[in-house]
C-alpha cells in the first residue's frame, strides 16, 4: 500500500513538474534568452485555455480543439510582440514588468468581457476521462499520463530546436550579442517575434492541458506564474535544462510536501499541530527551497554555461 | 480664535446638517460581493438576486426610494476593508450587506460596526461573528458556517458511513466547516487535508485524491466553493472514485456549478448528497415565486448565494418598512430585524440572541430535472430549528 500511493504521488509530482516545464521554457525564451520581463506569460496560459475551451465547444472534439488553439495562442503571442513588447527590449526591466503588468489586466478584463467571469469547462473525450492500471493496484488518470506524454515530447522537441538546429544557433546567438547578430544579416527583430510566439505557444498548451482539470478561468495565469518564476531562478536564469529539471524538482517537492509532510510532523508533534502546521508549511516549501537556493547558489542550480 | 472655533462648528453643523438631509431622502444600501477574478459568477449571482428583490419591492423601503451601491472585494480580506471603508465613510449608507467570504467579513465588520450602521451577511458566518465577536448592528441571513457540515454529518450518521476522508481549503470557513463535520459525525476521520486558498489557490487536487483513494475511506467530505468545485468534481470524476469513495458535500455542488458540470459531463456527481437550509425546491410561498422570476429573468435556477442576498433585501425591508423610513431609529429598526419578520425563501424562521438564523437543514441529493437541467432535490429535514454552537458564546 504504501509503495503504491508513493509511486503515484511521484507521477502526479511528475504531471505537476512537466506543465510547469511547459510554462517556464516559454519564460526563459523570453526572460533567459531575449532578457525581456514577461509577467503576461501567465495571460496567454489564460488564453490558450479559453481558445481551447471555445474551440472544443465548437469542434466537439478536445484533441481537434489542441491543434487549432496552439498556432491560435502563438498568432496572439505573434501580435502581443509586434504591438507592445518589441517598443520594449531597450527599456529596463522595471518598464517591462509594469507593461506586461498592464497587459494582464488589460488581457484579462478582456476574457472576462468575452467569455464572462464565469468561466469554462472542457469535455474530455470518454478515452481520456478514464483510469489505466500501469500495474497490479496501481491506477492512474489517463489524462494525467498524457499530460506527462505531451510535456516530454515538448521537452525534447526544444532541446532539439535551441541545441541542433540553425534556428537555435540563431536563437542563441541573438541574445549572446543582438547587434552583432543582426550585422551579420540576421533579422533579429522577426527572430525574436518568433522565438516570442513559441513561447506563447508553450504557454497556451500548458493551459490547454490544464483546463480540462482545473477548468479555464480568468486569473488562472497570476495563480501560476509566481511559481514559474520561482521554477527558472532555481534552474538558473536561461537555461532550458535548468527549466526542466527545477520543474520536475518543483512539481515533486510540492505534491510530496502535500502528501506526506502531516504525517512527518505528526511524528513530532501532536496530531492537531500537525493538521495545522502542515499546509501552511507544505504551501511555502518551494519558496524556502528558492531561498536556500538564492542564498548559497545564487545563479540557479543548473545555469547555462556561456552568459 | 473663539470666532474662528464658532464659524468651523457652524460650518461643520452646516455640511453634517445637509449630510442628513440627503440621506434621509433614500434609504442607501451598500452591498459588497466578488464581481472580478474567477469567484465573479458568485457575485453575478447575488447581484441579480439583489436587483431581483427590488424589483419585487418596487424600490421602495418605508415610503422611501432605495439606492444601491455594489461594491467588489476582489475575492480578497484586504480589497474588502478598503471597498467597506468608502461606503461607511464616503456614500454613508445606512446598511451594509453581502459578504461572500468568511475572511473577508472578518476583516470589514469592525468598520461597519464601529460607525454605528447595520451589517447584513449575505452568506459568510464565521464562528468568531456567532460567537465571541457577535454585535447587536450584525444580522445573517444565511447560517453559520459549523451548521451545513453538522447536518452532513449527521447524513452520514443516518447513511451509516463509518470512515470519512475530509478535504477543505485552508481558511476561516474551511476550517469552521471541517469543525462541523466533526462535531456531529460518529464513525472515523481517516484523513484530512486543508489545501491553499486564496488568490492562487490550490486547484489541482491530485495529491489528495491518491491519498483518499488509499485511505480506504467509505466516503469523502468535501468543502469547495467557487470556481475550485469544478475542479474538483473534474478530477474526482477522472480519478474514478464514484463508486469506491461516494461524494458529501458542502457550499460546493449548486446552481452555478451543475450547469458546468453537465457541460462538461461530469456524470459522477448525479445522486451525491449534500445538505443546505435551502433548495430551490422548497415549497414554500416567498421561494416559489423567487425561483420563478428569477429563472424567467436570468435563464438559470438561483444559487444559494442569490438566494441569501434576496432575503437580505428582505430583511432591510422590514426593519425600514417598521419604523416608517425613520432611519435614526436604530433600536426600532433593530427590534424589527430580531423578529425576522418578513417573506423569507426559507420559510419562517427565527433569530437567536447572537442574530443567526434557527433554522431547518435539509439533505439534498443531485438530480436531473424534467427539462434535463441538473439541480437539488430535498430529501428529509436533517436538523430541525437548529441553533448554531456559538450563540451560548455571545454575551447580548
Amino acid at each position: 500500500m504504501e509503495t503504491s500511493i508513493l509511486f503515484i504521488q511521484l507521477l502526479n509530482g511528475l504531471q505537476l513538474g512537466i506543465l510547469l516545464f511547459l510554462l517556464s521554457a516559454g519564460l526563459t525564451l523570453t526572460f533567459g534568452i531575449m532578457d525581456f520581463v514577461n509577467l503576461a506569460h501567465g495571460a496567454l496560459y489564460m488564453l490558450g485555455a479559453f481558445f481551447c475551451a471555445t474551440l472544443t465547444l465548437y469542434t466537439g472534439s478536445f484533441i481537434l480543439a489542441v491543434l487549432l488553439a496552439i498556432p491560435l495562442t502563438a498568432l496572439a503571442g505573434f501580435i502581443l510582440e509586434k504591438l507592445v513588447v518589441q517598443h520594449l527590449y531597450d527599456r529596463d526591466h522595471l518598464d517591462h514588468v509594469l507593461a506586461t503588468f498592464g497587459l494582464i489586466l488589460c488581457i484579462d478584463t478582456m476574457v472576462h468581457i468575452i467569455w464572462g467571469p464565469e468561466g469554462m469547462a472542457i469535455p474530455l473525450p470518454d478515452f481520456l476521462n478514464s483510469q489505466v492500471e500501469l500495474l497490479p493496484g496501481i491506477v492512474f488518470p489517463t489524462f494525467r499520463l498524457l499530460i506527462i506524454a505531451i510535456g516530454l515530447i515538448a521537452a525534447a522537441g526544444l532541446y532539439i530546436l535551441v541545441n541542433h538546429t540553425r534556428l537555435g544557433m540563431l536563437i542563441r546567438a541573438g541574445a549572446s550579442n543582438r547587434t552583432m547578430v543582426g550585422a551579420l544579416g540576421v533579422d533579429i527583430r522577426t527572430l525574436f517575434s518568433g522565438v516570442f510566439a513559441l513561447g506563447a505557444a508553450l504557454a497556451g498548451l500548458a493551459g490547454m492541458l490544464i483546463a480540462p482539470i482545473t477548468e479555464a478561468s480568468i486569473g488562472m495565469g497570476s495563480d501560476i506564474i509566481i511559481t514559474t518564476f520561482v521554477v527558472i531562478i532555481i534552474g538558473g536564469v536561461g537555461s532550458m535544462k535548468g527549466a526542466f529539471l527545477a520543474a520536475l524538482i518543483i512539481g515533486l517537492i510540492d505534491t510530496f510536501g502535500r502528501s506526506f509532510l502531516d504525517d512527518i510532523f505528526k511524528l513530532v508533534m501532536s496530531s492537531e499541530a500537525a493538521e495545522t502546521a502542515a499546509p501552511a508549511v507544505s504551501a511555502m516549501l518551494i519558496y524556502i527551497l528558492m531561498a536556500v537556493i538564492l542564498a548559497f547558489r545564487p545563479q540557479g542550480l543548473f545555469p547555462p554555461l556561456t552568459r | 480664535m473663539k470666532k474662528l472655533l464658532t464659524s468651523a462648528t457652524v460650518a461643520a453643523a452646516l455640511t453634517l446638517g445637509t449630510q442628513a438631509v440627503n440621506a434621509a431622502d433614500q434609504v442607501k444600501i451598500g452591498f459588497i460581493t466578488t464581481l472580478t477574478t474567477g469567484a465573479a459568477s458568485i457575485g453575478k449571482d447575488q447581484e441579480n438576486a439583489v436587483n431581483l428583490a427590488l424589483e419585487h419591492i418596487d424600490n421602495t423601503m418605508g415610503g422611501k426610494p432605495v439606492e444601491l451601491i455594489m461594491a467588489d472585494d476582489g475575492f480578497k480580506p484586504e480589497v474588502g476593508k478598503q471597498a467597506t471603508d468608502k461606503l461607511v465613510k464616503q456614500d454613508d449608507v445606512d446598511f451594509v450587506a453581502g459578504y461572500i467570504w468568511s475572511h473577508v467579513l472578518l476583516a470589514s465588520r469592525k468598520s461597519v460596526l464601529d460607525s454605528g450602521k447595520f451589517l447584513i451577511s449575505a452568506n459568510a458566518g464565521p464562528s468568531p461573528v456567532a460567537g465571541k465577536l457577535c454585535h447587536e448592528n450584525f444580522f445573517s441571513t444565511s447560517w453559520q458556517n459549523d451548521q451545513t457540515p453538522m447536518a452532513m454529518g449527521e447524513t452520514l450518521n443516518k447513511k451509516g458511513v463509518k470512515s470519512l476522508y475530509v478535504m477543505a481549503p485552508n481558511y476561516a470557513a474551511g476550517k469552521d466547516m471541517v469543525a462541523g463535520v466533526e462535531r456531529t459525525f460518529k464513525g472515523e476521520i481517516v484523513g484530512k487535508d486543508l489545501t491553499k486558498w486564496g488568490k492562487d489557490a490550490q486547484l489541482d487536487f491530485s495529491a489528495e485524491l491518491a491519498k483518499a483513494k488509499a485511505s480506504g475511506a467509505e466516503g469523502i467530505f468535501v468543502f469547495y466553493p467557487g470556481k475550485a468545485a469544478g475542479a474538483f468534481i473534474k478530477q474526482y470524476e477522472q480519478a474514478g472514485l464514484k463508486d469506491s469513495l461516494p461524494l458529501y458535500t458542502v457550499f460546493t455542488i449548486d446552481s452555478l456549478s451543475l450547469p458546468k458540470l453537465k457541460e462538461g459531463g461530469m456524470k459522477s456527481v448525479l445522486g451525491s448528497s449534500m445538505t443546505q437550509f435551502w433548495s430551490p425546491d422548497l415549497d414554500v410561498p416567498a421561494n416559489n415565486k423567487f425561483v420563478a422570476d428569477f429563472r424567467e429573468k436570468y435563464g438559470n435556477y438561483p444559487s444559494f448565494y442569490a438566494a441569501q442576498a434576496y432575503d437580505s433585501i428582505m430583511l432591510i425591508k422590514s426593519a425600514v418598512d417598521s419604523v416608517d423610513g425613520n432611519l435614526d431609529d436604530m433600536d426600532g429598526m433593530r427590534a424589527a430585524m430580531q423578529k425576522a419578520d418578513f417573506p423569507s425563501i426559507r420559510g419562517e424562521f427565527s433569530y437567536g440572541n447572537n442574530h443567526m438564523p434557527i433554522q431547518n437543514f435539509y439533505s439534498r441529493t443531485v438530480v436531473e430535472d424534467e427539462d434535463g437541467n441538473w439541480t437539488t432535490q430535498i430529501d428529509q429535514v436533517v436538523l430541525e430549528n437548529h441553533q448554531d454552537v456559538y450563540a451560548s458564546e455571545c454575551t447580548l
